[in-house]
């Protein structure tokens, strides 16, 4: 079971990396607001005006 | 600060026009749809044949052993794989308002993953195995997957960077834990020692080997058929409803808490073998601690369409997208359920388990690529679904077959698994023979493959759908579109600085994750594997030459996907396999072959059980010695010699892992293991076998079942070695 050693580690840095996520995640206001972001998915993106590429 | 996010109105903002790259979408999607028809006919193949053993052909490469690893890996890599970078490259960009990354990086991904379906396609029916499930492939394709996995990680973290919308909705999120997590799960599971090109032994052995495959194999479910899925309906249900999420607050926590949770669940596919029981209750605990997430995510799915549940029944998009939440929810309540132990005393090791995994991945997988794909393809074409109508009818026939599906193997399982456990007062089991409780089941491996046909000619119509719906489509023409680039001067002082780190910790976070995985693998895995196992039992031996090659051979036939090789702690399985297998037999077993699933018997004390020749005679037609038996001819084996070139090169590669053979026992490997197959040939040729038998494989293989357990059984009765007490 010494493998242990190796998956315990691992599975801990997986767990600081996605709580250093979330402390970034949250320091920088991503959780502020969590009404808008749900509506704001749901609009079109805005068209240029100005020209359009051929594909 | 709101009129800002939504960038109207910013003074020190600039307008930037741009595009997004939906041709390599519409790459992912035609590949998605391409290797989804093979994988699903791949599936009902095996069904087939797992009901009717002639389906096998006799030919090595159309066997069952060989093909299920290719339906479960074209399932998971080739079919939800092109469908998750499909969708996330169509999503991503739009969430971030920004083209991907890099388009050459896009084409890389494409073409690299497309290379890696191929070599499996072509390795895997070969007998090109590692003999880990659903990680089968050998190792310069993991090196090449590690690689695009790379590619693909760049791109969309640099996507992210580029980003002209701060907010990162939760479905990028999703994304972000499947990117980092399943690169991780990857390489340490795959972690193992060459041999030659097209072969190579795991790095670790026995109970850790197993620990470490399923801590990947649980996790492959969680992070590759999961999260990516669950970051998708994030965006394609609102999407296609045109409603927000019904609490984009849960869908936060959902996220969170999922995260933290399921990667600790693995071990509950390990419940009663000898793994430490600490490590399985914990596993247990984790995953019923999963019933929380995974219901709060389908709830939230499900509520985000309240109020347009007439949509449901008219658009074959939402309604693909309702039911593979509802299909989500049956299978994650499913899932805690089978981890409790007393439950999967029960269901592991019969059919419940795919049966299981298939309400999974059809009803959850495929329902939701399909409503994905009819939201995506006529966006992406730029026409309307060809046809409603086909679309509806292969919705019915897809859920009518699942649920042939699910039904056909709990009734299997369960009636499988009562025969198994069944004794008289006495205390003898009732139907010592195993293939009695095979026979009793045969029916229901017919229904199956109906089922399974049925869910295969859903998959044709969606097929003849979307490339109906494809070739009306317009010649689309790249949209221009503008944003207002992220600036933080408009929202923060000290702007310069925030703008400059603004992603830094992302980039850092994965750049020192990388590091120091390769730091520690590097370091601790050859240190650990030499020395200081479990606790050894002299007794215990490393397999002969002979033995080692037959063991090769067993894994490149899959038999593990069929047979275990590991005895639990109970009275019934006591009495028909013998006494319960102990952490130390497998100390030189790489990779562990303890397998999870029994079609046919365990195997774990076979050696010594029957004479050679009755191995003989029943690789050549099981039904010879077993009279109703579903299991595959194996009359190549009688034909292809055994190849002892690399069998010194072998033998010096399990020394480098640390198992204790001598130098000298390397050097004579082929002496050795030649004796041996003289021996044993000797006395099938007593018998009447033909001569040329000793130079054959079968001869390998013969020895290596012959080994099984033995050293084990003939340890004298001592309280402390006697294995864990029987319940």
């Amino acid at each position: 079971m010494e493998v242990i050693v190796v998956l315990l580690p691992l599975a801990i840095i997986l767990g600081v990396t996605f709580i250093f996520a979330f402390i970034w995640s949250a320091r920088k206001g991503q959780y502020d607001d969590l009404e808008t972001p749900g509506f704001r998915m749901l609009l079109e993106d805005k068209k240029s005006t100005k020209l359009r590429k051929e594909d | 600060m709101i009129s800002n996010q939504l960038g109207v109105s910013a003074k020190n903002r600039k307008l930037e026009t741009f595009s997004y790259d939906d041709q390599i979408v519409k790459w992912f999607v035609t590949a998605t749809v391409i290797w989804g028809a093979v994988a699903i006919i791949l599936g009902v193949l095996i069904a087939f044949q797992l009901a009717e053993w002639r389906l096998n052909l006799g030919l090595a490469w159309t066997s069952f052993g060989r093909l299920r690893p290719l339906h479960t890996n074209s399932a998971i890599f080739a079919f939800c794989g092109n469908a998750i970078f499909a969708g996330i490259y169509f999503s991503h960009q739009r969430l971030c308002k920004a083209r991907l990354f890099n388009d050459l990086l896009s084409r890389i991904h494409f073409w690299g993953w497309q290379l890696v379906i191929v070599l499996a396609a072509i390795t895997l029916p070969l007998g090109i195995t590692t003999g880990k499930e659903y990680a089968e492939l050998e190792w310069p394709i993991d090196i090449l997957i590690t690689l695009i996995w790379v590619v693909f990680s760049v791109n969309f973290f640099g996507t992210i960077l580029r980003r002209r919308e701060r907010h990162i909705y939760v479905a990028i999120w999703f994304y972000i834990a499947t990117v980092i997590t399943v690169g991780v799960l990857h390489i340490v599971n795959s972690i193992e020692l060459p041999v030659t090109w097209t072969k190579s032994y795991s790095m670790y052995a026995g109970v850790q080997d197993a620990l470490v495959q399923w801590w990947y194999g649980h996790n492959a479910v969680a992070f590759f058929l999961t999260t990516p899925f669950l970051g998708m309906m994030y965006y394609f249900i609102p999407k296609a409803a045109n409603r927000p999420v019904y609490s984009y607050r849960l869908s936060i926590i959902h996220f969170w808490s999922l995260v933290f949770i399921y990667i600790w669940a693995g071990p509950h596919h390990l419940l009663y073998t000898t793994l430490p029981e600490w490590a399985q209750t914990l596993g247990m605990v984790f995953s019923i601690s999963l019933w929380m997430p995974s219901w709060g995510g389908m709830i939230n799915g499900l509520m985000t369409l309240r109020g347009v549940w007439n949509k449901v029944r008219t658009e074959p998009g939402l309604r693909f997208m309702a039911t593979s939440l509802t299909f989500y929810g049956m299978s994650t309540f499913e899932g805690p359920l089978l981890s409790i132990k007393s439950i999967n005393a029960i269901a592991h090791f019969t059919d419940w388990i795919p049966g299981h995994v298939h309400s999974g991945t059809i009803g959850w997988n495929y329902m939701l690529i399909s409503g994905i794909l009819f939201y995506m393809v006529p966006k992406l074409w730029g026409t309307e679904l060809y046809s409603k109508k086909i679309a509806h009818t292969q919705f019915w026939l897809a859920t009518i077959g699942l649920v042939f599906y699910i039904v056909s193997m709990w009734v299997a399982g369960i009636t499988q698994s009562l025969m198994w456990r069944a004794m008289d007062d006495a205390g003898r089991l009732i139907y010592p023979n195993f293939i009695e409780t095979v026979v009793k089941i045969v029916p229901m491996y017919w229904v199956r493959a109906v089922g399974g046909t049925l869910v295969l000619v859903s998959y044709l119509l969606m097929m003849y759908n979307l490339l109906k719906t494809a070739r009306t489509g317009k010649k689309a023409s790249a949209e221009i579109y503008e944003a207002y680039a992220l600036d933080e001067s408009s929202i923060e002082p000290n702007a310069d600085n925030h703008r400059k780190l603004e992603g830094w910790p992302m980039i850092f976070s994965v750049l020192s994750l990388i590091a120091i995985l390769v730091g520690s693998a590097i370091e601790i895995i050859p240190s650990l594997m030499a020395k200081n196992y479990i606790v050894k039992i002299d007794a215990i031996r490393p397999y002969t030459p002979l033995e080692l090659y037959g063991r090769d051979v067993y894994i490149r036939e899959g038999c593990y996907l069929c047979h275990s090789q590991t005895v639990r702690p109970m009275s019934h399985e006591v009495l028909r396999y013998g006494k319960p297998s102990d952490a130390a037999e497998f100390v030189y077993d790489h990779p562990f072959q303890w397998g999870s699933k029994r079609t046919g018997p365990d195997l774990a004390r076979l050696g010594g059980k029957y004479p050679h020749m009755w191995h003989y005679k029943h690789f050549w037609d099981p039904r010879e010695v077993t009279a109703g038996s579903i299991m595959p001819k194996y009359p190549w084996l009688f034909d292809s010699k055994i190849d002892y070139s690399t069998l010194t090169k072998k033998m010096d590669v399990m020394r480098r892992l640390g198992v204790p053979y001598s130098k000298s026992e390397v050097l004579n490997a082929v002496w050795t293991a030649r004796t041996q197959a003289m021996a044993i040939s000797g006395e099938l040729i007593e018998e009447g076998v033909p001569k040329k038998v000793v130079e054959m494989e079968i001869v390998a293989l013969i020895s290596y079942m012959q080994r099984l357990g033995v050293d084990f059984k003939n340890i004298p009765e001592n309280p402390e070695l006697a294995g864990p007490e029987v319940k």
